[in-house]
């Protein structure tokens, strides 16, 4: 009898612009769903493991970064394959240590459920460990961003404040953000789509480099 | 159930989000009253909920008679 070695296969990854999983968790402030989090942004980021020095420079910085996050609607939400236990036990000993409040939920998913929602588990770097994600849930419960990084390399938290920036203007204004931006600098204007539009956005005020290309200041 | 503590009695920010569902009781009247976050105040009335201490529909809450009695309770011990 032929034996085939089937592998499981990789959990697919969630999708820009779609809903984001649903999911009800084990958490630092008591069971949590995702549905909880509606009406605010949400950072959801998963880490490798508790009690692992890159991991505690990034909620240190998270932790740091909470009051930008909260002035812009934000609420984050940490996770990785550790039980609350460890959870609780490696933000207080943050907190002894470093002298940093842990201020948000930590998800405990130790049976991986929604570390496999999310595609958080990168087989080619670790089956029992959470690679550093990042995903930005909007008010409605739509995905908006995404960012992978390597288990040895920490993330720049103040990228992901500049990506809610980026995101938040966009929504408000409706315009794109060229390479770099940060508030204040100018934003890009949608390419006309038609060939009468494109006409006139050459002379419809804005800083035209070519009907394609224009920006301005907000 | 971080609205209950293992002797099954409310918790601070249990008694807390009670008192504002008392007087105000659409959820984003209690977050600002209690200072909470939207997803903790979600998460408590949920578990006051299953405790039988709040009922919700769409988001606003009213205390059942339970509720009124726990809330006057932990007043009076405070």
């Amino acid at each position: 009898m032929e034996t085939t070695v089937q592998e499981k296969a990789a959990p697919g990854l969630p999708r820009l612009g779609q809903p984001a999983p649903a999911f009800e968790a084990q958490t630092t402030h008591g069971t949590l769903r995702l549905e909880d989090f509606k009406g605010s942004w949400l950072v959801l980021f998963s880490h490798p493991a508790d009690f692992t020095p890159v991991c505690t420079t990034e909620f240190i910085a998270f932790a740091q970064l909470a009051p930008e996050f909260k002035k812009r609607g934000v609420e984050l939400c940490g996770l990785s394959i550790d039980s609350t236990y460890s959870h609780i036990a490696w933000i207080r000993n943050i907190e002894e240590k470093f002298g940093v409040k842990i201020p948000f939920p930590v998800i405990a998913d130790l049976n991986k459920e929604v570390a496999t929602l999310y595609g958080m588990i990168m087989p080619g770097e670790s089956k029992t460990e959470t690679s550093r994600c990042v995903f930005v849930i909007d008010p409605n419960g739509v995905l908006r961003a995404m960012i992978y990084y390597p288990l040895t390399t920490g993330r720049n938290m103040q990228e992901i404040l500049r990506l809610i920036d980026a995101l938040q203007t966009t929504d408000k204004h409706g315009v794109a953000t060229p390479a770099n931006w940060k508030p204040g600098d100018k934003v890009i204007v949608p390419p006309p789509a038609t060939s009468e539009a494109a006409q006139e956005r050459m002379k419809a005020g804005f800083e035209t480099k070519d009907w394609y290309f224009s920006l301005k200041a907000l | 159930m971080p609205c209950i503590d293992s002797s099954g009695e409310m918790t601070e920010m249990a008694v807390q989000i009670l008192a504002a569902m008392a007087e105000g009781a659409v959820l984003n009247e209690v977050a600002e009253k209690t200072g909470l976050p939207l997803y903790r105040v979600r998460s408590a009335a949920r578990d006051l909920a299953e405790a039988g201490l709040v009922e919700s529909s769409n988001e606003t809450f009213a205390l059942t008679e339970n509720g009124r009695a726990a809330l006057a309770k932990a007043r009076n011990s405070a």
